[in-house]
């Protein structure tokens, strides 16, 4: 296994894309924390592009990525390795590289400007968000042969956790306002990782007070260490889900 | 040596191959022949576990082939148009499939045909820029390189120049005769005349015989396999 995953990190470092993007992250969290005079800002600031721009890129690079590889990938079924070690070369791979481009694009500034709690949990929750997100992309690659559909899957699946799960979550607020649904809201965040990363860093910045009483109902739960730990184990349950999904789909595809 | 029991698959409403059963002996040179799109290559697909069958089931040695994968360091496969990475040098996907495939078991390297096919002075170059045929080249020496017991060869000669083909052809023979396992598929029967024992004819995924040349020889009157196969398409 650690053969196949040295060549698909050969591969991928070749590649410019992924020197870009640590650039591009490293520029933008450099300029915003020296714009904003107080680095908490700075980091709210941060907050709300990273947990745009990080899903993105990683959701729509590993597609294309796995579809490129086709060739690579039919080259090394026909060879004896178990099509599960492929695979996981391929996911082991694409989120070492993608964890690797957050940290030294985003962690690094932020370790230098806010090193606290609040500074930690970003980095952590930017790197879950990288591999969730090539996990995701695994599944609808393989999900779909073709390439063109492929690639309008992995932007739809983005649409729908960055713009349009938010739209449901606001539908749901303002129909059932007159119900008590504020802990059904912990539940249905849980739905969506990017809102728990969001959810889970903002209440580090203690400014949950300005989300008023489901913010308190949310601080009841997620400051909690019960609370936390069971929103990291649904995030890395974010990870194996789709990736174990997109291996069963692996092991039966036909090439 | 390597037995496909009622093998079947689908493609959405094509059936590729329709209760397939063939059996292939260690020792015999078999060509696999037929119309395209009779299911040869997809026959040769399944036996290498690229195509997982709908039903049925093949063995290797005795073993379900069936979410088992060592077997197929036994096999060396010649794919019909070879897909490599594309920004690979052709010295890079050597040493790829060497570093991927070394076992302390495997004898020295078999690189003749890197060496006849004048691979050597090409090495740098990247797969994208290679034409066919020397693409051709690379699956060839890929399939021979690591001395496997059964070599699986999909349309081998198709875009090969005269002389590199009957440098391949040479090869086969020389393999052939230390007791390997061929299969061939291929449409120029003249090629196949003086390498074959066995043939298996397939139309629409099912299998329409499969003898000895002797025997088909008996059955047509032809010597030459491409007459004998033109008489046995007439009928």
């Amino acid at each position: 296994m650690k053969k196949v995953i040295k060549y698909v990190i050969i591969d991928i470092l070749r590649n410019k894309i992924m020197l870009g993007y640590t650039l591009f992250l490293l520029i933008l969290s450099m300029s915003i924390f020296s714009l904003e005079d107080n680095a908490a800002k700075g980091l709210l600031g941060l907050l709300n592009i990273i947990l745009i721009i990080v899903p993105l890129v990683s959701l729509i690079f590993s597609t294309i990525y796995v579809y490129n590889s086709a060739e690579f990938i039919e080259l090394l079924v026909s060879q004896p390795l178990q099509r599960k070690t492929i695979w996981m070369s391929l996911f082991s791979g694409l989120a070492s590289s993608m964890m690797l481009a957050f940290l030294a694009g985003a962690g690094v500034p932020v370790l230098i400007y806010q090193a606290d709690a609040t500074g930690l949990m970003m980095i952590l929750i930017g790197e879950l968000l990288s591999v969730i997100f090539v996990s995701v992309a695994l599944l609808a690659a393989v999900k779909t042969r073709d390439k063109a559909k492929g690639i309008g899957a992995a932007i739809l699946l983005w649409l729908y956790f960055s713009l349009l799960f938010d739209g449901f979550i606001l539908f749901l607020l303002f129909q059932f306002s007159d119900y008590p649904i504020e802990k059904i809201m912990v539940g249905v965040s849980m739905l969506n990782p990017i809102d728990l990363g969001r959810i889970l860093i903002l209440l580090k910045m203690d400014i949950s007070a300005m989300m008023g009483y489901t913010g308190a109902i949310f601080k009841d739960f997620f400051g909690t260490g019960t609370g936390m730990s069971l929103s990291f184990l649904v995030l890395v349950a974010w990870v194996i889900l789709p990736l174990t999904l997109s291996v069963r789909n692996f092991k039966r595809k036909d090439l | 040596m390597i037995i496909a029991t009622n093998v079947s698959k689908k493609f959405g409403s094509l059936q590729a191959l329709n209760n397939l059963s063939v059996t292939c002996t260690k020792g015999e040179c078999i060509a696999l022949i037929g119309p395209n799109g009779s299911g040869k290559t997809t026959f040769i697909k399944t036996i290498l576990g690229m195509v997982v069958c709908d039903s049925g089931f093949i063995t290797f040695n005795g073993n379900n082939i069936n979410n088992n994968w060592q077997y197929r360091s036994g096999i060396g496969y010649m794919p019909q148009i070879g897909r490599y990475p594309e920004n690979m040098t052709i010295g890079q996907v050597l040493d790829m499939m060497k570093d991927i495939r070394k076992t302390s078991a495997i004898l020295p390297y078999d690189e003749d045909l890197i060496g006849s096919f004048n691979l050597n002075n090409l090495l740098n170059k990247r797969m994208r820029t290679l034409s066919g045929g020397t693409k051709q080249k690379v699956s060839a020496a890929l399939a021979f390189m690591f001395n496997p017991d059964v070599l699986i060869l999909d349309e081998p000669t198709a875009g090969l120049d005269p002389v590199s083909s009957e440098i391949l052809k040479e090869k086969i023979l020389l393999e052939k005769s230390k007791g390997k396992l061929i299969l061939i598929s291929s449409h120029i029967l003249s090629e196949l005349d003086d390498l074959v024992t066995q043939v298996i004819y397939m139309q629409e995924g099912t299998l329409c015989f499969h003898k000895t040349i002797e025997q088909l020889q008996a059955d047509t009157g032809e010597r030459k396999l491409a007459k004998a196969i033109a008489q046995v398409m007439q009928q």
